[in-house]
């Protein structure tokens, strides 16, 4: 059974005419949303996004954006307190994924 | 022996010179051109294992790091394939026991102690980690070709375009499970579907249970505190206060224990909703065994639920899916209305205690 989150809630968007159809988004993806049409990427469903970032990452034309980050509830609070961008602190007290 | 590997001599740093931190098994070494490379063995011992179960119970989890530096794993020569791993001691030990039987070089980057997904996350297993190690270890000596093969979850921190232009080396994404590298490779190092991508199968969600359980128990004296302060109202005094925290304690085990193990059978995608869910099933059930008053019911019906809920969306940390904007906009709705269920609650159990 597959699990899906929140509805049209993620950040990622893809740019297809700076897309030169490399694969590598197509390859990185832990969720497998990405395939090939007529040589340039497309996103076949944005709710499987965790905004992990990894094809943006590795999209060496900067066709991809998306605002990434970690999924965790501790990890925005974390960052709420001390007043920065959500961490979950592992490393620290390694309270964390 | 010209200048240059003179040179690499006294600067190539390999794992093995740090021997105070290693948990790893050394059977040995490899002369390469620059150094000698430590040989760690492929079979897991059974101190192994019960760290690496340790770990899993948060036990000792800061200090179980191996040294970053390169590694061997059977009798690797120039022409073997360098796989790179994190330095988290159960990260490498399930890369050097999926390795058993694979003549390879292992980079072991410094990720803190992190394993490569949540280090990719922070940038910890990084270009920049990677490269430094590429360079710190003179890999150019030990191998003659110009390829690495990452785990693809560490495509989070790694951007194999930046690190061919680094450093010359060509990143090739292996499999997201160290277990598929041997399956990896033999199929010319090509990974299928189903080894690019990441599953949360049951197995899954009850390996992270264990760290969810240890770390949600620092909640455990606010839920003491909070059940004496309410059974000290009640005549019949200490035998309730028991029955108060073992309820109270329940509706934390129903959002970090029974939420994450049966996660897709429970309504909703929302994960407060999900443990908010458990917690009602959770109360009614309690109600049902304690025959609880109502009035107490009441309070108990806007607590426990509320407590589950909390511990339920807590869990969105330890996911393979969940992504920051829903975690946040998840958290916008969720926490004010669990507030405002716990404070409702308390006001009930006040109540109680003058009626």
């Amino acid at each position: 059974m597959g699990l899906k989150y929140l509805k049209g809630v993620s950040t990622l968007s893809l740019d297809r005419g700076k897309c030169r159809g490399c694969g590598m988004c197509l390859t990185v993806c832990p969720h497998r949303i990405f395939k090939l049409a007529e040589g340039k990427a497309y996103i076949t469903d944005s709710d499987l996004c965790m905004e992990c970032g990894a094809c943006q990452m590795n999209c060496s034309y900067a066709a991809i954006n998306v605002d990434a980050g970690v999924g965790c509830a501790a990890a925005v609070i974390n960052g709420i307190i001390k007043g920065s961008a959500p961490s979950c602190g592992c490393g620290e007290d390694n309270s964390c994924c | 022996m010209n200048e240059n590997n003179k040179y690499s001599e006294s600067f190539c740093i390999s794992g093995e010179h740090f021997l105070n931190n290693i948990p790893v098994s050394i059977t040995g070494n490899i002369r390469t051109d620059s150094m000698e490379v430590a040989v760690v063995s492929g079979k897991l011992e059974w101190r192994d294992i019960f760290s690496g179960w340790k770990v899993r119970w948060g036990i000792g989890r800061n200090k179980s790091t191996v040294e970053p530096g390169i590694y061997a794993a059977g009798r690797p020569d120039k022409t073997s394939p360098v796989i790179v791993t994190s330095n988290y001691s159960l990260t490498f030990d399930t890369v050097r026991s999926s390795l058993s039987e694979t003549d390879c070089w292992i980079l072991v980057l410094d990720t803190k102690g992190i394993n490569v997904w949540c280090a990719a996350g922070k940038g910890t297993f990084g270009t920049v980690e990677l490269v430094k190690r590429i360079k710190s270890v003179c890999l150019e000596n030990i191998v003659t070709h110009r390829e690495l093969i990452v785990p693809q979850l560490g495509a989070t921190g790694i951007s194999a375009h930046d690190v061919r232009n680094f450093s010359g080396f060509r990143v090739v994404y292996g499999p997201v499970r160290a277990s598929d590298i041997p399956e990896f490779l033999m199929a010319g190092k090509k990974a299928d579907d189903s080894m690019r991508r990441v599953s949360f199968k049951v197995g899954d969600r009850l390996k992270v249970v264990p760290v969810e359980l240890v770390q949600s128990l620092k909640f455990l004296p606010l839920l003491f505190i909070y059940s004496l302060v309410f059974s000290m109202g009640d005549k019949s005094g200490e035998s309730v206060f028991i029955r108060d925290f073992l309820l109270l304690s329940g509706s934390l085990f129903a959002g970090t224990l029974f939420v994450p193990v049966f996660l897709p059978f429970i309504p909703g995608r929302w994960f407060a909703l999900k443990g908010w869910f458990t917690g009602v099933f959770y109360t009614i059930s309690a109600g049902f065994i304690f025959k609880t008053g109502l009035i107490d019911l009441t309070g108990n019906f806007l607590v426990f639920p509320a407590v589950a809920s909390f511990f339920a969306l807590n869990f969105t940390g330890a996911t393979t899916f969940t992504s920051p904007s829903g975690v946040k906009k998840e958290m916008k709705y969720a926490i004010p209305a669990i507030i405002i269920m716990i404070v409702a609650g308390t006001a009930v159990n006040i109540l109680d205690i003058f009626f």
